[in-house]
C-alpha cells in the first residue's frame, strides 16, 4: 500500500467522492481521504473546494489527522479567510493542550495563516507561547513573533512581542536563544533604523556562550549575527575569534563559512605582528580546503567566496594551489571557477605546475572551458614576469593545433602580452598572420588586426593583410570596424607611400557610409588629423601607450572590503554588493570591515567610507563648425562593456588622460586658426562632493541648499581659446544639476553652444539642451545650470583603446584608483625623502604642490599628523604616488613615494623640496 | 544591522526530475507560480549533463537553488538574500532524510510516500528556519514507512505520528534520545578512505590526496559517553566532527570524546593531502592515439600494483569517456570484461582482483567515423578500486572506551580504502 493510490482517482466526480469520505463517521476512512487531499495538494491540484470539510477533520485527538488538516489550512486560508476563521477556536484551545508538541504546532501553523482575523486571535496563545514552562514551545513561539512581525509589525511592536523577544536571548535554553537571534535578526532587516539587536559585550558573551550549545543552523543565525558586532579592541576581537575558531571543523559547510566571515572581519583589527595572527591565518586553510570535497553544489559556493578571500589575503591559501587543480568530472561551473582561482593564486614560486595544467585543460572537450584556459595562459603570462616567455611559447604550440577556437582565443591574449612586454615577442606575429584567415570571432578578428597596424613596420605585407579585412567593412562588428579604421591608420603612417588609397578607402567607409557615431567621429577625427598636420598625427596614434596592469578582473577595493562582510551570501556568490541586487531589501547598509587599531601599518585611508567616487568626464561644445561638433565624441573603446555602476579602478586613467589635456594639444597641434570655436574638455575634480550627489539610494533629495561645492575652473580661457567654465556639481530637490559660469575672455563673439557629455561610468547625461543666451559677448560671463539625469549610456572605462593621447600633467586620480594603484605598487620601490624646516601648513602644502600640477587626492589626520596622499604623472607616462606627512609644529616633513620605475624618485622628490621651500 | 532576512528563507520547494516534470512542490509561505521555473529549465536545456546545471540562478523576482541528487533536481526558490550554502546545505540533508526513511532517493519512491514526505518537509522547515533535521529526532515524530507497520496501522488505525515530544530536541544532546534499550550492546567504526588523484602521461603525480570518513553504527543502551583514540593523530589536521564530538579534548588531547548518536552517523571527516603521505596503489600504462589516415586509433592499457600496503586491488574499473568521433571498439581484454556504450560513448572495462603476477591488459583498434577530422581531446581515464582492511593513509583506531554505562559492548572497526576521483591523464 503505497501513496501512489491516491493519484489513481482522475474521474470527474472526485472532489464529490472525497467531500462524502471525509464526512464519513469513521475515523480511519477520514484519515485516507484527508491523505487524498494532500496528496493532490502536493502535485499542484487545487482542491480548496473542500476546506469546509477538511476543516471539519481539526478537532480530533489523532495527531497525524491534526497535522494533516494543518498542513492543508496553511496552503488555502489565504484563499478562503471566512471559512480560516473556523479554524480559531480549535487553536487557541490546542494552545493550552497539556501536550508541548501540539501546543507548538498550534502556535506554528497559527502564524502561518496569513489572514488579518486569525491574527487578532494569535496574540494572547501566542504571548502565553513565549513564557512557556517548555523550551520546545518558546522556541517555536520566538519563530512566530517574526512571522506575525511580517504579516502586521505595528501589532507586534504594540504588543511588546519585541521585548520578549529580546528576553529570550538570554534564555537558559541555547535552541531558544538562537530561534530569537533569527527572529530579530529578520525583524531587524525590515527596520533597518531600529534599534533591536543592540549588539554589546553582554550579548555577546550569551550568543557565544549559545554558540557551542546550539544546533547547526542555529549557529549559522547567531555567526552571522555576531559578524555585525564591531569589537571595541583588537584583545576583545581576539578573544571572539578565539571563540569561533572551533566552529571551523563543523561538517555544516554552510556553519563553517559563517565562521570564515567571523574570522575575516575581525582579524582586520588584529595586529599583524601578533603571534595570533600568524595562527588564526594558518587555521583557516584547512577548513577551506575541506569544502572543497563537498558536493559540487557547495564546491561552486565555497569557490566564488574563496575567490574574494584570495583576494583580500592571498597568505592564506598560497600553498593549496594544488586543490584547485581540475578534474575531468568536474561540473563545468566548478572547473570555470576553479581556473580562476589558479591564476589569482599563480606566483612565480608555482607557475611551472600551473602552466603545465593548463596546457592540459587547454585539450579537454568542453569549449568555454578550453577557452579560459587558454585565456588564462594569457593572465599568467602578464601576471607572472618570468614564466611569460614560456606561456608565449605554449601559447605558440596550442596554435600549432589548428583548433579554431584555441587559435583565436591564444591571438586575443598574445595582444595583452604585446601590451605588457613591448619589443619582446614580435617573433611570433609570422605565426599568428598564418592563421588569418580562420579568425571568425570579432574579438579574435580585432586583437589580430590591432596586431597587425600596430607591427605594421614589421609585416611586409600589412596593407595586404588589411586590405583583405576592408573589403567586408560592413559586415564586420563595431570592435573590428574601429580596430581596422586605426589599424590602417597606423599603417599608413608608418608606410605613406603606399597605402595612401587604402587609408582614404577606409576613411570613406568609416565617415560616408556608416552610421554608426562612434566609427564615424573616430574617422573624422583622423582625417582632419592627417590633412592638417600628419606630425601631430603621428605623435597622438602612434603615441606610447601605457603599460596595462598586472592582474586582470581584480574586485575594486571598496567592494571588496563590502563584500568579505557579506561573505557566504548570495552577495558572495554574484560578486555584487547586496543593495544592487536584493529586490525589496528596505536600507540595507552598506559594510565595512573595521580598521586594524593600533597597527603600524597604515592599510588604506578611510577605507569604510570611501565611497565610490569617480569622476564624469564631460565635455562642453560650442559648435560652430559642423565638423568639430562630432569631434568630442570621440569614444575611447567600442561599446562592448558595460560595466558595474560603481566601479572604479585603474582603468580610468586613460580615459581621464585623453579627456584632460590629450584633446587640447590635439587642438593646438591640428587646428591653426578657427576663432572662437574651441571644443574644451575638462573632467571634473570632484571626489567628495561627487560621492554625496551620487548616493541616490537615500530617495529623497538632499534639502535645498544643504552643500554646494564650490566651483571651480574646469576650463581655463588658455587652453580653449578664450572660452572659460567654472561649475560644480549640485543636487536641487532630488535633481542632479550641473552649474556653469561661461564667461568669454576672447575678443570675438561666441554662438552656438552645445553640450555633450562623453559616456561615463555614472551614466550621467544632460536631461536637457543647454540653454545658453548666443552670442555671447567678449567679456561676458553667464551663469548657466543645467540639469542631468543617469540614464546615458554607462560605460567602464578600458585601457585598451587606441587613441592613447597625452602631453599633459593634469591627472586627477581619485581614492580608489589611488588605494589600488598603491597596493599595486611593490613595496621595495618605496622611499622616503626628509624636507627639512619648511614652514607651511599642510593646506598650503598642498595648494603649492598644486600649482606644479601635484595633486591631493585625500587628506587625513592621525595622532595629530596631517596625511596628505597624493599624485602626478610625469610627461613620459610614469605615475608617482606620494604621502605626505605635515606635523604641526615640526618643520621636517617626510615624503613617501611609490612608483614602478623607482628610478625617478630621487628627481620627483627634488621638485618637492624646490616648491615647499620656494 | 543585520545581513539578511532569515524567515522565509525557502520560499518554495519543487521536486523535478529528468525530463522537466515536477512531481512535488510545498510552499511555505504563499504559492509560487511554476512559470519561475521555466529560467530553471532554460539553464538545463543548456547544460550538456545534467549535473552541470549551476547550482545558484538568478531571475527577476526570485533565486533558484538547486542541487542534483538521484536524478532529481531539488530546487529551492529564494526570494531574499540568504546564505546559499545554507540552503544547498538544507536541500541535501532534505535528499539525505528521504534516504534515511525509503532506502533510497528516487522519484518512484517519494511518490509512494508522498504524505510522509510532506509531513517531513514540514517538521523540517518552519517558516524557512530549519526545525528539525536530526534523523533520529525526525524519526520519533514521524515513524519511518515498514511493511509490518502499515499492516499494524491497517488493522489498529494506529498512526505514522508520534505524538510525545521527542526527547532529544531540546536536550543538550539534541542528536541522542533518551530511553534507549538494547539486548546487543554494539559499537562499529568504519574507516573509509577515498584517493582522489590526478596521474599525468607518464604516470606522474600531479595532485593526490586522501577524503577518510569514520562511519559509526553504535547501539548502545542509555547514555554512554565513548572515546576513541588512534594510533597516530598526527595525520589528522585537518578534521570536521559530528557535532557530537567534544572539540576541546581533541584540541588540546587528541581523542574523540562524545555521546554517539543512536544508530548510524558520520563521526568525523577528514582530509589528508600532504602528498608524501597518499600512496598510489596502482599504477596504469596506456598508450590512446589516433592516426592522422585511416580513420582508426589504437589502445593499450595494463594495470599494475605500486603501493598496496600488501594487500589485494579488487573491484578494479577503468572508464574512458572516448571523444564524440569513435564509432566503435575491437579490443581484447586479458581479463575482466568490457563493454562500450554506443550512445554515451563510454567505455568501461570491469577488471575485478589484482593479480600482480599476470597483469591486466586490454589492446584492440578504435574506429573513427570516416572524413571526421582526428579528435582533439585526450580522453582520461577514471579508475575504480579498493584495498579492504587497510586505511592507505595509515591511520589506525587505538582503542575505544566506555565510560557511563556498565554493559561491556562489542566493539569493532574495519578499514577500506577505494579510489574517489582518481584519474590518469592520457
Amino acid at each position: 500500500m503505497t501513496d501512489s493510490k491516491y493519484f489513481t482517482t482522475t474521474k470527474k466526480g472526485e472532489i464529490f467522492e472525497l467531500k462524502a469520505e471525509l464526512n464519513s463517521d469513521k475515523k480511519e476512512k477520514k484519515k485516507e481521504a484527508v491523505k487524498k487531499v494532500i496528496a493532490s495538494m502536493t502535485v499542484g491540484k487545487d482542491v480548496s473546494a473542500l476546506f469546509p470539510d477538511v476543516v471539519n477533520c481539526m478537532q480530533t485527538d489523532n495527531l497525524e489527522l491534526k497535522k494533516l488538516v494543518y498542513l492543508y489550512l496553511m496552503n488555502y486560508a489565504k484563499s478562503q479567510p471566512d471559512m480560516a476563521i473556523m479554524a480559531v477556536n480549535t487553536f487557541v484551545k490546542d494552545c493550552e493542550d497539556p501536550n508541548p508538541l501540539i501546543r507548538a504546532l498550534a502556535v506554528r501553523t497559527m502564524g502561518c495563516i496569513r489572514v488579518d482575523k486569525i491574527t487578532e486571535y494569535l496574540c494572547e496563545p501566542l504571548r502565553k507561547c513565549l513564557k512557556d514552562e517548555d523550551p520546545y514551545v518558546r522556541k517555536t513561539a520566538a519563530v512566530c513573533v517574526a512571522k506575525l512581525h511580517d504579516i502586521n509589525a505595528q501589532l507586534v511592536e504594540d504588543q511588546g512581542f519585541l521585548d520578549t523577544l529580546k528576553d529570550l536571548i538570554s534564555d537558559s535554553n541555547p535552541m531558544v536563544v538562537a530561534n530569537a537571534v533569527a527572529a530579530l535578526s529578520e525583524i531587524a532587516e525590515s527596520h533597518p533604523n531600529s534599534n533591536l539587536m543592540d549588539l554589546n559585550p553582554q550579548t555577546m558573551n550569551k550568543l557565544l556562550t549559545a554558540l557551542n550549545e546550539c544546533t547547526e543552523w542555529g549557529q549559522i543565525f547567531i555567526l552571522d549575527c555576531l559578524a555585525n558586532y564591531t569589537p571595541r579592541d583588537d584583545r576583545e576581537s581576539q578573544s571572539i575569534c578565539e571563540r569561533v575558531t572551533p566552529r571551523l571543523s563543523h561538517a555544516n559547510s554552510a556553519v563553517v563559512l559563517s565562521a570564515v566571515k567571523v574570522l575575516m572581519k575581525f582579524m582586520e583589527m588584529l595586529p599583524k605582528d601578533l603571534d595570533y595572527y600568524g595562527t588564526l591565518l594558518k587555521k583557516l586553510a584547512p577548513p577551506l580546503v575541506t569544502l572543497l570535497s563537498a558536493e559540487p553544489e557547495l564546491q561552486y559556493v565555497a569557490l566564488r567566496n574563496i575567490n574574494l578571500i584570495v583576494q583580500r589575503r592571498p597568505e592564506i591559501l598560497k600553498h593549496e594551489m594544488k586543490v584547485f587543480y581540475v578534474k575531468y568530472n568536474d561540473p563545468i561551473y566548478v572547473k570555470l571557477e576553479k581556473l580562476d582561482i589558479m591564476i589569482r593564486l599563480a606566483s612565480q614560486a608555482n607557475i611551472a605546475q600551473v602552466l603545465a595544467e593548463l596546457k592540459e585543460y587547454a585539450t579537454e572537450v568542453d569549449v568555454d572551458f578550453v577557452r579560459k584556459a587558454v585565456r588564462a595562459i594569457g593572465r599568467c603570462a602578464i601576471k607572472v614576469e618570468q614564466s611569460a616567455e614560456r606561456c608565449v611559447s605554449t601559447l605558440l604550440d596550442l596554435i600549432q593545433t589548428k583548433v579554431n577556437y584555441v587559435v583565436q582565443e591564444a591571438i586575443v591574449v598574445i595582444k595583452d602580452i604585446f601590451r605588457k612586454y613591448p619589443n619582446k615577442y614580435e617573433s611570433v606575429i609570422a605565426t599568428l598572420c598564418e592563421n588569418l584567415d580562420s579568425l571568425d570571432e570579432p574579438e579574435a578578428r580585432a586583437a589580430m588586426i590591432w596586431i597587425v597596424g600596430e607591427y605594421a613596420e614589421r609585416i611586409d605585407n600589412a596593407d595586404e593583410l588589411l586590405e583583405s579585412f576592408l573589403e567586408g567593412f560592413h559586415d564586420e562588428s563595431t570592435q573590428v570596424q574601429l580596430q581596422l579604421l586605426t589599424a590602417i591608420v597606423k599603417l599608413f603612417l608608418k608606410k605613406p607611400t603606399e597605402t595612401q588609397e587604402l587609408v582614404q578607402q577606409v576613411l570613406s567607409l568609416a565617415t560616408q557610409d556608416s552610421d554608426n557615431p562612434d566609427l564615424r567621429d573616430r574617422g573624422y577625427i583622423y582625417w582632419r588629423l592627417l590633412s592638417t598636420d600628419p606630425v601631430a598625427a603621428k605623435e597622438v596614434v602612434l603615441a606610447e601607450k601605457p603599460l596595462i596592469s598586472e592582474e586582470t578582473d581584480l574586485i575594486e577595493p571598496t567592494l571588496l572590503e563590502e563584500l568579505i562582510c557579506h561573505i557566504g551570501t548570495l552577495a558572495s556568490v554574484y560578486h555584487k554588493p547586496p543593495s544592487a541586487f536584493v529586490e525589496g531589501n528596505h536600507g540595507v547598509q552598506h559594510k565595512g570591515l573595521p580598521g586594524s587599531a593600533g597597527s603600524a601599518e597604515s592599510e588604506s585611508p578611510d577605507a569604510v567610507s570611501a565611497g565610490a567616487a569617480t569622476e564624469a568626464p564631460a565635455a562642453v561644445i560650442p559648435s560652430q563648425g559642423d565638423l568639430l561638433g562630432d569631434l568630442l565624441n570621440l569614444d575611447l573603446t567600442p561599446p562592448a562593456t558595460t560595466g558595474p555602476l560603481p566601479h572604479s579602478g585603474g582603468m580610468q586613467m586613460g580615459a581621464m588622460d585623453l579627456l584632460g589635456g590629450g584633446l587640447d594639444s590635439l587642438m593646438g597641434a591640428g587646428f591653426g586658426a578657427p576663432p572662437a570655436a574651441m571644443p574644451p574638455a575638462f573632467s571634473a575634480p570632484v571626489s567628495g562632493s561627487l560621492y554625496d550627489l551620487f548616493d541616490l539610494d537615500n530617495g529623497v533629495g538632499m534639502p535645498l541648499g544643504s552643500f554646494c561645492p564650490p566651483k571651480t575652473v574646469w576650463l581655463p580661457a588658455m587652453k580653449a581659446k578664450g572660452l572659460e567654465i567654472s561649475g560644480t556639481f549640485v543636487r536641487h530637490a532630488g535633481v542632479i544639476q550641473m552649474e556653469m559660469t561661461i564667461t568669454n575672455k576672447a575678443m570675438s563673439v561666441m554662438t552656438g553652444f552645445a553640450i555633450q557629455f562623453n559616456r561615463n561610468s555614472f551614466g550621467l547625461a544632460p536631461a536637457g539642451p543647454i540653454q545658453v543666451p548666443s552670442p555671447l559677448s567678449p567679456n561676458q560671463n553667464i551663469e548657466v545650470s543645467l540639469p542631468l539625469n543617469t540614464v546615458g549610456p554607462v560605460m567602464k572605462m578600458e585601457p585598451l583603446n587606441n587613441l592613447q593621447v597625452k602631453k599633459t600633467l593634469v591627472v586627477f586620480l581619485f581614492r580608489q584608483v589611488f588605494l589600488a594603484t598603491w597596493k599595486d605598487i611593490p613595496n621595495e620601490n618605496e622611499s622616503q625623502f626628509q624636507i627639512k624646516d619648511c614652514h607651511l601648513n599642510s593646506d598650503a602644502a598642498s595648494n603649492k604642490l598644486q600649482s606644479i600640477n601635484i595633486f591631493t587626492i585625500a587628506e587625513r589626520t592621525v595622532d595629530g599628523q596631517d596625511m596628505l596622499y597624493q599624485s602626478m604623472k610625469l610627461t613620459n607616462g610614469i605615475w608617482a604616488l606620494a604621502e605626505l606627512k605635515v606635523q604641526a609644529g615640526n618643520p621636517n616633513y617626510t615624503v613617501s613615494l611609490k612608483c614602478r620605475a623607482p628610478e625617478v624618485s630621487q628627481c620627483v622628490f627634488q621638485s618637492y623640496e624646490a616648491v615647499l621651500k620656494n | 544591522m543585520l545581513g539578511f532576512f532569515v524567515g522565509e528563507m525557502i520560499h518554495s520547494l519543487f521536486l523535478i526530475n529528468l525530463s522537466g516534470d515536477i512531481f512535488l512542490e510545498k510552499h511555505w509561505k504563499s504559492v509560487v507560480g511554476r512559470s519561475v521555473l521555466d529560467y530553471f529549465f532554460e539553464a538545463k536545456e543548456k547544460a550538456v549533463n545534467p549535473e552541470d546545471v549551476a547550482p545558484v540562478l538568478q531571475t527577476p523576482h526570485h533565486y533558484l537553488i538547486s542541487i542534483y541528487r538521484g536524478k532529481i533536481f531539488f530546487l529551492a526558490v529564494i526570494q531574499t538574500e540568504v546564505p546559499p550554502l545554507f540552503v544547498i546545505e538544507f536541500l541535501h540533508r532534505v535528499a539525505d532524510t528521504f534516504q534515511d526513511y525509503f532506502g533510497e532517493c528516487s522519484e518512484n519512491v517519494i511518490k509512494d510516500n508522498l504524505v510522509i514526505v510532506y509531513e517531513l518537509l514540514e517538521e523540517m522547515l518552519d517558516n524557512g528556519f530549519p526545525l528539525a533535521t536530526e534523523s533520529n529526532v525526525l524519526k520519533e515524530m514521524i515513524r519511518p514507512p515498514t511493511i509490518l507497520r502499515s499492516v499494524v496501522n491497517t488493522l489498529t488505525g494506529g498512526t505514522n505520528v508520534g505524538d510525545m515530544l521527542p526527547t532529544g530536541q531540546l536536550s543538550n544532546i539534541p542528536w541522542r534520545r533518551a530511553g534507549v534499550k538494547y539486548t546487543n550492546n554494539e559499537a562499529y567504526f568504519d574507516v573509509i578512505e577515498e584517493i582522489d588523484a590526478i596521474l599525468d602521461k607518464s604516470g606522474t603525480t600531479v595532485f593526490a590526496e586522501i577524503q577518510g570518513v569514520i562511519e559509526a553504527c553504535v547501539k548502545l543502551t542509555g547514555m554512554p559517553d565513548l572515546t576513541l583514540s588512534f594510533m597516530n593523530p598526527r595525520l589528522l589536521d585537518d578534521v570536521s566532527f559530528h557535532p557530537c564530538v567534544r572539540f576541546k579534548r581533541w584540541e588540546s588531547e587528541r581523542v574523540l570524546s562524545f555521546i554517539p548518536p543512536d544508530g548510524n552517523f558520520t563521526l568525523m571527516t577528514y582530509h589528508v593531502s600532504s602528498q608524501n603521505l597518499v600512496a598510489i596503489p596502482i599504477y596504469v600504462k596506456q598508450n590512446i592515439s589516433f592516426f592522422e589516415t585511416g580513420s582508426c586509433g589504437r589502445l593499450d592499457i595494463t594495470i599494475g600494483p605500486k603501493q598496496t600496503m600488501g594487500k589485494t586491488v579488487e573491484g578494479l574499473m577503468v572508464t574512458v569517456p572516448m571523444p564524440k568521433a569513435v564509432l566503435s571498439v575491437n579490443l581484447t581484454a586479458s581479463q575482466g570484461n568490457f563493454t562500450y556504450d554506443l550512445a554515451t560513448k563510454v567505455l568501461v572495462w570491469d577488471i575485478g582482483k589484482l593479480n600482480p603476477q599476470k597483469l591486466p591488459n586490454l589492446k584492440g583498434s578504435l574506429s573513427v567515423q570516416a572524413g571526421a577530422p582526428k579528435p582533439e581531446e585526450n580522453p582520461a581515464l577514471n579508475i575504480n578500486l579498493k584495498i579492504q582492511q587497510v586505511a592507505i593513509s595509515g591511520l589506525k583506531v587505538n582503542r575505544l572506551d566506555m565510560y557511563g554505562e556498565k554493559y561491556k559492548p562489542f566493539k569493532g572497526v574495519k578499514y577500506v580504502t577505494k579510489a574517489g576521483k582518481f584519474q590518469v591523464r592520457t
